[in-house]
């Protein structure tokens, strides 16, 4: 038996705002339509910014990257705000109950001092390294065009600063929040060499004026190794090394580059499929970067995994820009 | 061990502020490049003190909770025709200014907000700016959500983007984020985060929400009461970079004074939107125009500025000019869209007996005397079928963009005309505090892109009035003009069963 109750039905005057009509027929439309397709200003700038007199206030042409329809960029997940904010909510209280049951069970205490220092030598300087991944992604959401981007850039922007705080909590974790190792790990950002490479190569994103640019150098080049390294890799690493526990602090990291990296891929095969000018632009960064990702993540890589690591996640990066019909 | 017990500070302090780091392969100039030119001196961002601690995990779990819940509310609305609980069909173009006027400044402050909390060099400000960022993007996107409702029943919602860009008044709230956004990040910092959202919102937020809650909106004060928490986050981070800036070092003084005086008349001028909306658009009212005022500004930030005084900070000079203006101000603007409505995604009416009776008792001093005899007469008029539209173009202003209509306090009748020359060129302003705005930055306001000239120049369209509206997607005889006899009167009468 179902039950049924009788609501008064009005018959609209017209399904959804116009411009969304106008891009999907006159038909009831998603929240995700709604809430994205045409948001950004594109008409009538008033005046020119005055840290960048050349261009408009929202200019297409600050990226070399050219697209027919910005909104072609629409992001697989379908996140716009509400839906963002709910779905890392949740991802959030699973990662708040296995720091709670890491803490609770004092599993900190039980691992080896070497996996200690490994750790706060080779992961927890990760915190800084996130910092650099918030700021590029804010950068594109800035001087990016068309929400569809803008807004899922603002959100990994947002995603790579909670995960600087999850690296520090696994510190906090195993310095039973004094914060020693934070600091420890902050000398090893600053001056181990395996990790120099690395802040070199951040520091360098923070000056790419291209924000597709700077898109490609951090979300796709630099996160797939380092996704690779980390959440692969050194992952199975831990499993063999009585490290497993720690695993638990990793997960949302894990969990999240997954997620992000179906956007991300979608991002980059709709502009390079755009056009001839677009994959070779895209290409010319990517082999640039890809030079100086190679030079940055060796001492890193070899420290964390040894020798065979980098070339590993090389192969795993090739994969992924052959799967979206680039050839490198 | 049991591990130690953080306090807030501390744990803020070393999951946020201890990120950051001192550069040695580039030059931290070439990463943070826009924080010298505006000439705000910088001395130690860790002097910042972050306004409110709020971790990525803590925000994700409390804004996930007002979402469902905001969203619970938006889909009951919809599913019980809460369209039809607002008080009047007149209402609902109070929230059409809104979603045309408003929300996409929502949007043009969610991008200034990424701008500044990328470019800023300390993290403690950055962070806090880059929340706010992500804060505007929630509220565009759930202000359209609440009047996607309404858009399904109510012409004047559908265009609301294509109208932002194009529409004669709407270039008012665009231009003014456009200022905002490309000034420097300070000026931006001081502009939308100080004087916008600490000194007035009350005066634009409050009244569009309470607006809603005596007119029966539920969609509209549901997203209202959602965003009261963001918007208190917002106030003080207003409050610390004004704090911060001046604390920072002596020079800052006179660049954000100056700051300060244009922000909080830019403001003001944007308000006039609302003075008109609280005092001639909401069926069952709130407040008028100036008891609002007077609460939220005469008082509030009154308070607030003898607050400042310490910093050397001193009430812009401008403020008894607005004190004069506040008994005219909303009369001389609802009289601006009233006679050119033809051209605007709302409608206009004239003042009923009751609400005349009400103005007179609010405006003692003015009402009666300089504009019941305009409305009776405009009454009149309509009454005998000759409803009053002017066809001629107004004359806007080249800083605020309003046509040019407000008058000389000390001569209601006497309007008000001021204006510079420029590189041969002659500029117009309806006051002295545009004209000073225009005169600190001429080059920059030059630039202005005035509908009125635009239209002129044949850039909307081309040809006449017709093809000016096609060029704002305006159908004639369904958004526009007066309220009596629209297609949402219409509606209106049919679902209330009213012949």
């Amino acid at each position: 038996m179902t039950i049924e109750i009788k609501t008064s039905t009005m018959k609209p005057i017209r399904n959804t705002y116009a411009h969304i009509e106008r891009r999907f027929g006159d038909k009831p439309a998603t929240r995700y339509q709604e809430a994205t397709y045409d948001v950004h200003s594109t008409h009538n700038f008033h005046y020119k910014p005055l840290w960048d007199q050349d261009r408009q206030i929202n200019d297409p042409a600050r990226t070399a990257v050219v697209m027919g329809d910005w909104y072609d960029l629409k992001d697989p997940r379908q996140f716009y705000y509400g839906p963002y904010v709910q779905n890392r909510s949740k991802m959030q209280e699973n990662a708040e109950n296995n720091f709670k049951f890491f803490e609770k069970r004092g599993l900190g205490e039980s691992l080896n001092s070497s996996l200690r220092e490994k750790i706060i030598e080779l992961v927890i300087p990760m915190r800084h390294a996130e910092v650099a991944a918030n700021l590029n992604n804010m950068y594109g959401t800035a001087h990016g065009t068309g929400t569809a981007v803008t807004q899922a850039l603002i959100f990994e922007a947002m995603d790579r600063f909670g995960n600087a705080q999850y690296f520090s909590k696994i510190g906090l974790a195993l310095d039973g929040n004094t914060g020693d190792s934070l600091a420890t790990a902050k000398e090893h950002w600053m001056s181990n060499p395996a990790w120099q490479g690395v802040r070199a190569y951040c520091e360098k994103t923070l000056t790419i004026k291209d924000w597709f640019e700077a898109f490609i150098a951090q979300d796709i080049v630099l996160d797939t190794l380092i996704n690779d390294l980390y959440y692969r890799q050194f992952d199975e690493w831990l499993t063999q090394n009585n490290g497993r526990d720690l695993l638990l602090l990793m997960e949302f990291m894990q969990d999240r580059a997954k997620d992000s990296q179906r956007w991300s891929d979608s991002v980059l095969k709709v502009v390079v499929t755009e056009s001839e000018h677009n994959s070779n632009q895209v290409l010319a960064w990517i082999s640039t970067w890809r030079i100086r990702a190679q030079e940055a993540l060796e001492p890193l890589a070899s420290a964390l995994l040894g020798d065979k690591a980098l070339a590993d996640a090389f192969a795993v990066l090739e994969k992924r820009l052959t799967k979206v019909g680039l050839n490198c | 061990m049991s591990p130690k017990k953080l306090n807030l500070k501390d744990k803020y302090k070393l999951l946020t502020r201890d990120l950051d780091w001192e550069f040695s392969y580039e030059d931290r100039k070439e990463a943070f490049p826009y924080e010298e030119f505006e000439g705000i001196k910088i001395t130690d961002w860790d002097k910042w003190e972050d306004p409110f601690r709020l971790t990525m995990e803590s925000y994700w779990k409390y804004q996930a909770e007002k979402e469902k819940k905001l969203y619970a509310i938006y889909d009951a609305f919809a599913q019980n025709n809460g369209q039809t609980n607002v008080t009047d069909a007149r209402y609902v173009n109070a929230i059409k200014l809104f979603l045309t006027g408003v929300s996409p400044g929502e949007h043009a402050a969610h991008l200034g907000f990424a701008f500044t909390g990328r470019q800023m060099g300390g993290i403690g400000a950055r962070v806090a700016a880059q929340m706010q960022s992500i804060d505007e993007l929630r509220h565009i996107q759930t202000q359209i959500h609440a009047m996607s409702h309404y858009n399904k029943f109510f012409d004047g919602f559908d265009e609301f983007n294509h109208m932002h860009d194009r529409l004669w008044y709407l270039s008012v709230p665009k231009s003014f984020f456009e200022d905002a956004r490309t000034a420097g990040p300070f000026e931006f910092m001081i502009a939308i985060g100080f004087s916008f959202e600490y000194v007035l919102t009350n005066l634009l937020f409050v009244p569009f929400m309470s607006g809603a809650a005596y007119n029966g909106d539920m969609a509209t004060v549901t997203f209202g009461f959602s965003a009261q928490s963001d918007e208190a986050r917002h106030m003080t981070l207003g409050l610390e970079i004004i704090k911060f800036l001046l604390e920072q070092h002596e020079d800052n003084l006179p660049i954000v004074q100056k700051w300060l005086d244009k922000w909080l008349w830019r403001g003001y001028r944007l308000l006039t939107l609302v003075a008109m909306m609280m005092d001639y658009m909401l069926p069952q009212k709130v407040m008028s125009w100036q008891e609002a005022w007077e609460l939220y500004f005469e008082d509030a930030a009154g308070a607030l500025f003898k607050d400042l005084e310490r910093y050397g900070i001193k009430m812009p000079d401008y403020t008894d000019t607005i004190k004069q203006e506040k008994e005219h101000l909303s009369h001389q603007a609802w009289w601006i869209f009233y006679q050119y409505t033809h051209a605007a995604a709302f409608h206009t009416w004239t003042p009923t007996a009751e609400e005349m009776d009400w103005l007179s008792e609010k405006y003692p001093d003015t009402f009666d005397k300089y504009y019941r005899p305009r409305w009776e007469l405009a009454a009149e008029m309509e009454a005998k079928g000759e409803r009053f539209y002017t066809t001629g173009l107004p004359q806007l202003c080249q800083t605020c963009q309003i046509p040019m209509a407000f008058t000389e306090m000390s001569d209601p009748t006497q309007v008000s005309y001021r204006e510079s020359i420029y590189n041969d060129e002659r500029f117009h302003f309806c006051s002295d505090p545009c004209k000073s705005i225009f005169d600190n930055e001429p080059e920059k306001y030059v630039n202005a892109w005035l509908p009125v000239h635009q239209i002129l120049q044949g850039n909307c369209g081309g040809g006449g009035l017709d093809k000016v509206m096609e060029y704002y997607h305006l159908d004639d005889g369904v958004a526009n003009l007066e309220f009596e006899g629209s297609p949402d009167a219409e509606r209106w009468k049919e679902w209330k069963g009213v012949a």
